[in-house]
């Protein structure tokens, strides 16, 4: 339960208020599984829980990409390599990426929601010819708001990775789409009757993505989305995350719709 | 029964219409094609009917002062353009801009009208598929008015 101090090896600026901290690990032999948070301290500040975006095929290195928002994620933002910060974990439930085995892959995902998926789509491109088609859809703000800018550019030239990208709002050089991610998956190619869909991004575009695929043919069980409350403990004891009779912190942040169908269309849950 | 008929009777938009009724549209329409960069319509002249697009990508985009053109909306395969055909004052609120090839049917709106004044169960069904467009765009636009991807302060 107690932080262990880790010293941060590099820090790389994402976007204007989004970073990405290279950590030493708490142990040796230290591994999580592709969804999977720690809860990182900002000593003297608070702690605050924070998925990992990097390899889980690398264990030697733990990588959190975090966005300010707040007094402790602008503590966090501000470490500089050789700092130390708190960490805990890994904690929380994992994609399932053994479940979408066999069959197609819809990864849908918008803003800094990109950062939880990551460590499952390197997960997935580790062990490529178990899947069928696998489609990553994202969406961002602007285009100066596309995170992890350049892997997405390098995934899109691989001929085993659909990789669609929009926008909400285009600039006078953007030549690719315009409109909110839903509008992708029209474009995506996939049998309803398989495919296993990865969703991640803030809980109302979660909402609408989740109608589209249903509607798509895609039921509740082989649906995934990634979940957010305000935790605390990270070990389901202090019920700060409760999300109807789920703890995001222990049961999630990954659950199936299907588990989740008696909260999801809950309001103030 | 005519290439534009062979186009579209497989179309999602068309599915659970009759051959009949897919005929009768289909005899309203006319296959074009645009280079990239090309113009389709400005903002303010004549809405004639909508734009099914087979293959390409096209931008929506509004002239907005002091800070220049501002893409909208991007339509690609599958899609259709245009609804201010529909009612008066049957004129586009917006430039269409082709950013890749484009190739599509346009279909003749006041003779799709006409067919659906004619003939109430066509119009029905036609209604029925052009509302269900408008509602999924307006959830769209909702959905980016919320600005959802923005720094919860």
């Amino acid at each position: 339960m107690h932080p262990v101090p880790c010293r941060v090896r590099s820090v790389v600026r994402e976007l204007e208020d989004t970073f990405t901290l290279d950590i030493e690990p708490p142990e040796s032999d230290w591994g999580f599984a592709p969804g999977q948070f720690t809860m990182l301290y900002a000593f003297g500040v608070g702690e605050v829980p924070i998925s990992i975006s990097g390899d889980p095929n690398d264990p030697s290195r733990l990588v959190q990409t975090i966005r300010a928002v707040g007094p402790v994620t602008d503590a966090l933002t501000s470490v500089s390599p050789g700092d130390s910060v708190g960490v805990r974990g890994p904690y929380g439930s994992a994609w399932p990426t053994g479940v979408a085995e066999g069959g197609d892959l819809l990864i849908v995902t918008g803003g800094i929601g990109l950062a939880p998926l990551r460590p499952a789509i390197f997960e997935i491109l580790e062990h490529r010819d178990r899947y069928g088609n696998v489609t990553l859809m994202y969406g961002a703000r602007s285009p100066s708001e596309l995170l992890f800018a350049d892997e997405l550019q390098e995934w899109r030239g691989r001929f085993d990775l659909d990789v669609l990208i929009t926008v909400d709002h285009g600039d006078q050089v953007w030549r690719g789409p315009v409109g909110v991610v839903t509008s992708l998956i029209n474009r995506a190619s996939f049998d309803p009757e398989s495919a296993v869909a990865f969703v991640c991004g803030p809980e109302i575009m979660m909402r609408f993505t989740i109608q589209d695929l249903e509607r798509k043919g895609i039921t509740d069980d082989r649906l995934y989305v990634s979940m957010e409350r305000n935790m605390k403990c990270g070990i389901g004891l202090c019920g700060h995350c409760q999300l109807g009779r789920h703890f995001v912190c222990k049961d999630g942040p990954i659950l199936s719709c299907a588990a989740m169908s008696d909260t999801f269309w809950t309001r103030e849950v | 029964m005519s290439e534009v008929f062979d186009l579209i009777v497989e179309h999602p938009f068309f599915a659970g219409m009759t051959h009949d009724q897919i005929r009768i549209v289909a005899e309203t329409g006319a296959l074009v094609s645009y280079h990239e960069g090309q113009t389709i319509f400005t903002e303010g002249t004549s809405a004639l009917g909508p734009l099914l697009i087979l293959d390409g990508d096209v931008a929506l985009e509004m002239q907005t002062p002091g800070h220049g053109p501002q893409v909208i909306l991007t339509l690609h395969s599958g899609d259709f353009l245009g609804w201010s055909w529909l009612y008066p004052p049957y004129r586009w609120t917006y430039d269409a801009h082709v950013h890749s090839d484009t190739e599509g049917i346009w279909f003749d709106g006041p003779k799709l009208k006409n067919a659906s004044e004619v003939d109430p169960a066509l119009g029905y069904e036609l209604m029925k598929r052009f509302t269900e467009m408008l509602v999924n765009r307006m959830q769209s636009i909702r959905i980016q008015l919320l600005d959802v991807y923005s720094t919860p302060r």
